[in-house]
């Protein structure tokens, strides 16, 4: 396919070009914000403080970022293979299943230090099998990935209210969710690493799963850009039939970075089931899944720009609650809105602005080396 | 003759809740069969929904609740078509940015005007549909067998059932016996070789969105104006995607998608007669089971399983003209 569109310097791809995409989408939002009769301004000042204002809060935000750490590496390793994976969501509440299964078989007999590997897995595995199967159609069966990963979403909300209503929820007990974990169950906080900086975490449930994330994030660097598998992906998500030509197996790649996408939005699920509640609550994803998909597309499917923008959208979220404690009329639904602007603007209208940029960029070029040509493009 | 009661009403809560899917397969229908894929459905479902219940509850006339449905849901449609036909980005992307800017659109502004937890107020009289009966239904209500299928099964619905079963027809004339559909299909096949012929696929595709949207109003319609009275936040509860499934199953063939519509309310009003009653042979099915099926189904079909549910070769790919 030809690119209609000018090349640019790599800052204005990867850093202006976004950043405007994101301020537009904050702008619509204020918008909505003033439909509704509140100041966008304070809103926007509610929200900062809320986030970052305290140590709790920054902890809070973290512990969200944590999760959308995961989901969204989980969209963007898909997305380089040209995998639309709708599914994280699903895959994260599958994923579950392993942490809780690790956590009730374990908690009571071995230190969190143990139980940890064993559950990362377990949910690792989960998430993977729950990928395995659309993988597996598209590249076998030829079912398109995107529709079968929705369909999987809704199997794996109905096949979790059973398993939470029927099979997990310990005897006697009303409400659809597991026992709660012992010690072994519960992941430490990293309060240390917030008072290094003089912050104390409060209630805030900011765990060690973070520097999971942080470890699982430079692992996808790795296994994106330094790796032969990696290689052979990224020619197939560019050109599936440049990959064809140079032998490599579609069906081992689509299925291989599916199960690799599943498997990290399973281990999201080590941060809310055993960094938090510790215990598998009904729905306990609430969402997170398509939030990745905005973080994926705002980070450009780079660890390097899904880290900041995870802590964005962790700020949303705890923002967001300050919000709407403060405006009665801005309820947390208002991050829902900016998650579609987010993904409307960063994603699907990704090159709306790049033509204007390009002609701007272009008269600048014209006029920097001779100065009597000022008319420009 | 107790079976053949409870059949009865099953089949029509069936007809009752296979209305939206139907409206809004239709929807998708046109839209891929035009080449765009349309996972918003949902969203422009539920933007109609909202729009319908609040011009409804404010003016009391349900005929602009209508309008308002069927403007919001084309206005959604042409954001879907603005950034997947002429800013040529991704299909999926938009569609999924639409459902979430709605789901969370339509709480606020709900909570915002009428501060009724994200409803919009009960609609009364004038302000909803009616249900129709059908003429001499009093006479043939007590005939044996027949009676309760006439009375009950045929008459009595809203008057937007009855559009939505009457869209079927219309739609396959549409496509497949006018010049409009004939194009329609071929920008979604082949749309190098429309744009051959002088005929712009942007404008093409255009019109087809908006076909959609006009669609999807019906189904947000329904849903808030004649099923319930008054918008419930996030009331369409994946009516949208169970469409798009419903539309895969019936490979892109406007008949087939009204059986299949049929097919997928069907189980939806059996699991909830199902609930708490054990079937015969088969012991007590798990309602989660039932709501999960439609989506199996549509998984099985998809792998091929069930004949091969081939979507039109275009769709999801931007048209970018030679140069």
């Amino acid at each position: 396919m030809s690119t209609p569109y000018a090349k640019l310097p790599g800052w204005v791809d990867y850093g202006l070009i976004p950043l405007i995409n994101l301020l537009v989408a904050f702008l619509v939002a204020g918008l909505v914000v003033l439909l509704v009769g509140e100041n966008p301004l304070n809103a926007a000042y509610y929200m900062v403080t809320g986030a970052f204002g305290r140590g709790e809060y920054l902890g809070f935000t973290l512990y969200y970022a944590t999760t959308f750490i995961f989901t969204g590496l989980s969209v963007a390793v898909a997305f380089h293979a040209g995998l639309f994976n709708i599914g994280s969501e699903g895959q994260a509440y599958i994923g579950g299943i392993g942490v809780a299964l690790a956590c009730l078989w374990l908690d009571r007999i071995l230190p969190w230090y143990f139980v940890l590997p064993i559950a990362a897995l377990g949910a690792a595995f989960f998430g993977a099998l729950w990928a395995f199967l659309p993988g597996w159609l598209q590249a076998k069966r030829g079912s398109h990935i995107v529709i079968t990963t929705i369909m999987f979403n809704f199997i794996a909300a109905s096949l979790m209210v059973y398993l939470l209503t029927k099979v997990l929820k310990p005897m006697g007990s009303m409400s659809p969710q597991t026992r709660t974990f012992e010690a072994g169950g519960r992941l430490p906080k990293l309060d240390w690493l917030m008072s290094l900086f003089g912050l104390n975490i409060g209630n805030a449930p900011f765990n060690i799963s973070f520097l999971l994330a942080l470890l699982a994030a430079f692992a996808c660097w790795v296994l994106i850009w330094r790796t032969r598998f990696g290689f052979e992906m990224r020619t197939m998500g560019h050109s599936p039939s440049a990959a064809r030509y140079a032998g490599i197996s579609e069906t081992r790649i689509t299925i291989v970075v599916m199960m690799i996408s599943g498997a990290l939005a399973g281990l999201m699920a080590l941060n809310p089931i055993m960094g938090e509640q510790a215990r598998m609550q009904l729905d306990f994803v609430q969402g997170a899944g398509f939030v990745g998909i905005a973080v994926a597309l705002m980070g450009r499917s780079h660890p390097a720009g899904i880290i900041p923008a995870a802590i964005l959208f962790g700020m949303l979220y705890q923002g967001g609650a300050e919000i709407a404690f403060e405006m009665p009329a801005i309820s947390r639904d208002m991050i829902v809105i900016i998650q579609g602007l987010v993904i409307l603007f960063a994603g699907a209208l990704e090159n709306m602005f790049r033509p204007a940029i390009g002609r701007l960029f272009a008269g600048l070029a014209s006029r920097a080396p001779a100065a009597s040509q000022a008319k420009g493009a | 003759m107790d079976f053949y009661v409870s059949l009865i009403a099953i089949l029509e809560s069936t007809i009752r809740l296979s209305v939206p899917l139907l409206f809004a397969a239709l929807a998708g229908l046109f839209t891929e069969r035009a080449g765009v894929f349309d996972i918003g459905l949902e969203g422009k479902m539920l933007g109609s929904a909202f729009a319908a219940g609040a011009v409804a509850a404010v003016t009391g006339s349900v005929w602009l609740g209508l309008v308002a449905g069927i403007l919001v849901s084309v206005a959604l449609s042409l954001v879907h078509g603005y950034a997947s036909i002429t800013q040529r980005g991704s299909q999926i992307v938009s569609g999924v940015a639409i459902n979430f800017v709605v789901a969370g659109a339509t709480v606020i502004l709900g909570e915002a005007w009428f501060r009724q937890g994200g409803r919009t107020p009960a609609l009364s009289g004038g302000a909803r549909f009616q249900t129709i009966d059908l003429p001499f239904v009093e006479a043939l209500r007590d005939v044996p067998v027949i009676g309760p299928i006439y009375a009950q099964l045929l008459s009595g619905h809203f008057l937007l059932t009855y559009l939505a079963f009457a869209m079927v027809p219309l739609s396959w004339w549409v496509l497949y016996r006018t010049r409009f559909g004939l194009r329609l299909r071929a920008v979604g096949e082949n749309p190098g070789a429309v744009d051959t012929a002088g005929i712009s696929v942007v404008w093409m595709r255009y019109r087809a969105v908006i076909c959609c949207g006009i669609l999807t109003g019906f189904a947000g319609a329904y849903l808030s104006l004649a099923m319930t009275a008054g918008f419930v936040k996030g009331m369409t509860a994946g009516k949208g995607y169970i469409a798009l499934a419903a539309l895969i199953f019936a490979k892109w063939r406007p008949v087939n998608v009204m059986f299949a519509c049929l097919l997928f309310g069907f189980l939806d009003a059996l699991s909830i007669r199902l609930q708490g009653n054990p079937l015969p042979l088969i012991g007590q099915v798990p309602v989660q089971f039932m709501q999960a099926l439609p989506y199996l189904l549509t998984v099985i079909l998809l792998a091929g399983f069930i004949g091969k549910a081939i979507p039109p070769k275009a769709g999801g790919v931007p048209y970018v003209k030679e140069r």
